[in-house]
């Protein structure tokens, strides 16, 4: 970690340091324009384009799924927003961690959770990453560093901010990433989180997932503050505002957030514009909002499709390999879907276990 | 007319304090609003202020003089010009500087709180049922001592071990817990939170996840009612949401329960709430051993344990063992009191009341035996059920409301696994079903004192 975050201890004497932090940098942050396609990220982009459509399957399957009672309970799909988080993961670092809020199934596939265990779990298996103990909303992985899954609107922030705190208290050099939606962003813990982070200085990256919705509600009918990437201002918390449909420019963000937080700089606050095509839950006919209205986000902003255009316009791929990648990704989510489907139910015994660590 | 200047009260569970300094001498001119003198509580040091105009005629208690009961007279002042031969027509007396003061000076003091007059008793207090072994040497401390030198113990054993809450750095504590740890470990590890409770609740939480061990103080529990989304959903729940992955190794601590005058926000007992919930760890030491024991053990549980204190027993001492690592085990009970007739089960403060009780049913040939629950979370159900296999008879006591308390359980459990051996039903003394009134003589009325608990042992004895 540089020197201005290591420098500073929490506590007291934070606070004074914080306010020079605060002034040298400026509140509102531009984004940094996309990048074109080049050879240089022809990579890059071709691993997202396959990220990205793996999540939109996947989500497409467990929507299936649902309809067939193979899922129960609350399920929200991602579909829409998969620019956002495939984009920032791929700003991060081996040992940063993250975490979001029950909308997580695209979260877990980007921080390269299996497909099978994030299925199983939907389907209440053993094989699921919770043991069937979770379900949709709860889900985690150590190994991938992926901390939530939360199914209570906006506690994840809190949680958020605390593993940055441990981050920083072990001097480890990683830097967290905190999800959470427009409809969070009106949680009053939202802000207790940006205080204490901006306070204490905590490598956090706070992401506002802007997809118009809070469930039924659009942003302007619960919000005061529509612009997302200002409500960290009074506390001297700079915000950027992204177009979350266009994954490359998610990526250059991410870059230039990460590389401010992991500086010692301190929280940045992140708006991601973006949409979510399904209804807030499997149960939402989504009457609050037009056809028309989702139907021209996905003819003129789908992150797939443009990223599919841009790459087919940039000649680093070909129509052929980007269909291979479709058969690769589809193949995934059906082995996917076998192993949710075929792995037994948690044993009975599971009931009484977990419960606490035993001493 | 010479005005007598007494100790003051300076909190609402103050019985007694330090005259630490005279910033004036005998012949000083004072006006409204001088600094006369500083005193120290418990809790902090104060300086007291002049209200009259006048000339100090005589100080009664020296600067150092320690345990001065509050009301004692501790200065004389001269008023209206006044001069020294006006002192001895003052009806002062002989001062009284009670340098031990004990137990029935206190409890006599006419302004004292209703809640603080029952005598703990400490002197009485044997671990009968030892955790150490015998011959052990102890070492009087009071419960805030103890608590200190937990957490202090298990900071310098474990770097991941850290303490936020509000005020518990510079300021040393609102109740002087976590005196001199600022100043051992630093502000890395000693953090003032905002007042957020909320959000420095699911920060601890998050915390733990990523590895540390946070002691999350709560100046009272009263406030982290604003955090219980994050005690119980977060903390509590996740392990088994994971499938056991996310262990939450956290401690939340401090003032539970019935304070002293503070009224219906700030006087209530979480134990049943806390207690109702799986996940948790719930406990609720009496002595000043069991919280360090109980402490060091909860700092080092890899789940959440909420730690309930007792902000009246902060200044009541105990025998502590003098062992370089004193554990005390979560889920074990302790017998506090031997006797064969009927058992009391208390926990908390509520021991204290109940060993009174013991002593008032001694008087009248009924032995009772006493049981300090120490968790409530888990219950010590053998300790229980073999007391009560040999009494056949129970009371329950606690401070909170008996609605679904923790007396309720204890009875529904004795019901279930031990109807046989019950010869009268169970009874169960606690908290009025009120919200706690100010008013001294209501908040009396509102909480169960030793005379309920003797009232009711001698119902369940036919007596």
């Amino acid at each position: 970690m540089a020197k201005a975050a290591k420098s500073k201890a929490t506590g007291a004497k934070a606070a004074s340091a914080k306010s020079g932090a605060a002034k040298s940098s400026p509140r509102k942050r531009k984004a940094p324009p996309p990048p074109a396609i080049t050879k240089a990220n022809g990579d890059d982009a071709l691993r997202f384009y396959r990220e990205m459509l793996l999540i939109r399957r996947f989500e497409e399957k467990a929507g299936q799924m649902y309809g067939m009672g193979l899922i129960g309970g609350f399920c929200h799909l991602y579909i829409g927003q998969e620019a956002v988080v495939v984009g920032m993961q791929a700003a991060l670092e081996e040992g940063d961690t993250l975490l979001t809020s029950y909308r997580d199934h695209g979260h877990m596939l980007a921080c390269g959770m299996d497909a099978k265990g994030v299925m199983a779990e939907l389907t209440g298996r053993i094989g699921g990453y919770s043991k069937g103990k979770g379900g949709s909303m709860h889900m985690f992985s150590r190994e991938k560093n992926f901390f939530g899954g939360h199914g209570i609107v906006g506690a994840q922030v809190p949680i958020g901010a605390g593993l940055a705190f441990s981050h920083k208290y072990k001097g480890n050099g990683r830097i967290a990433l905190t999800y959470f939606g427009d409809g969070s962003a009106n949680q009053g813990q939202v802000y207790e989180s940006f205080n204490m982070a901006a306070l204490w200085q905590l490598p956090v990256i706070f992401i506002v997932e802007n997809n118009q919705y809070a469930m039924g509600t659009a942003v302007g009918r619960a919000s005061a503050q529509t612009e997302f990437y200002r409500r960290g201002e009074s506390m001297g918390i700079p915000g950027v505002q992204i177009d979350g449909m266009d994954v490359l420019a998610v990526k250059a963000a991410g870059d230039e957030a990460v590389a401010h937080v992991r500086g010692g700089k301190g929280p940045l606050l992140l708006e991601m514009k973006t949409y979510r095509y399904r209804g807030h839950s499997m149960s939402d006919p989504a009457k609050y909002r037009t056809k028309e209205e989702v139907q021209r986000v996905r003819a003129d902003r789908d992150p797939i499709d443009q990223l599919r255009q841009a790459i087919l316009a940039s000649s680093v791929a070909d129509e052929a390999a980007l269909k291979a990648f479709d058969r690769e990704v589809k193949d995934i989510v059906t082995v996917a879907a076998e192993f949710a489907q075929n792995s037994p139910e948690p044993d009975p015994s599971e009931l009484y276990t977990d419960i606490l660590v035993e001493v | 007319m010479p005005v007598t200047i007494t100790m003051p009260a300076l909190s609402p569970t103050m019985t007694e304090g330090t005259v630490a300094n005279w910033l004036v001498a005998e012949g000083d001119s004072v006006a409204p609003g001088d600094m006369i003198a500083e005193i120290e509580t418990d809790k902090a040091t104060m300086e007291v202020e002049a209200i009259d105009e006048g000339i100090i005629g005589k100080i009664l208690i020296p600067a150092g003089t320690e345990n001065v009961a509050i009301n004692t007279p501790i200065m004389i002042m001269l008023i209206d010009g006044e001069d020294a031969s006006a002192i001895d027509a003052a009806s002062v007396g002989v001062p009284a500087p009670a340098p031990a003061a004990a137990p029935e000076t206190t409890s006599s003091a006419p302004t004292l709180p209703a809640a603080v007059a029952a005598p703990v008793a400490p002197a009485a207090q044997e671990i009968i049922e030892a955790d150490v072994p015998p011959g052990t040497e102890m070492v009087t401390m009071t419960v805030r001592e103890a608590l200190r030198d937990a957490m202090a113990e298990e900071m310098r054993g474990d770097e991941n071990v850290f303490l936020m809450g509000e005020e518990v750095a510079e300021y040393q504590g609102a109740y002087k817990i976590s005196q001199g740890l600022l100043e051992e470990f630093g502000a890395r590890r000693v953090i003032d939170t905002p007042i957020t409770e909320h959000g420095f609740t699911g920060l601890g939480v998050g915390a733990a996840f990523g590895g540390l061990r946070p002691i999350v103080e709560f100046m009272t529990f009263n406030f982290a009612m604003q955090a219980m989304d994050q005690i119980i959903n977060s903390a509590a729940k996740t392990l088994y949401m994971s499938g056991g992955q996310m262990g939450c190794p956290i401690v939340f601590r401090g003032a539970n329960g019935i304070a002293s005058r503070v009224a219906a926000q700030h006087s209530q007992c979480y134990a049943s709430w806390y207690a109702h919930c799986p996940g948790l760890k719930v406990v609720s030491p009496y002595t000043a051993a069991d919280a360090k024991g109980l402490l060091k053990s909860a700092i080092r549980d890899p789940n959440p344990v909420i730690f309930l204190e007792n902000e009246l027993m902060y200044g009541q001492s105990f025998d502590v063992p003098v062992l370089d690592d004193y554990t005390v085990p979560i889920g074990k009970a302790r017998i506090a009191r031997a006797g064969g007739d009927v058992t009391i089960i208390a926990f908390s403060i509520g021991v204290g009341w109940a060993l009174e009780a013991a002593e008032l049913l001694a008087a009248e040939g009924i032995e009772a035996e006493v049981i300090d629950l120490r968790s409530v979370r888990p219950m010590d159900m053998p300790t229980i059920l073999q007391s009560v296999a040999k009494t056949n008879r129970c009371v329950t006591v606690e401070e909170g409301w008996l609605s679904c308390g923790i007396g309720a359980e204890l009875s529904a459990r004795l019901m279930e696994q031990a109807f046989d051996d019950l010869d009268a039903p169970v009874m169960r003394v606690g908290g009025e079903d009120v919200p706690m009134p100010y008013a001294a003589n209501l908040e009396k009325l509102a909480l169960p004192d030793a005379t309920a608990i003797a009232a009711a042992a001698k119902a369940v004895c036919y007596r």
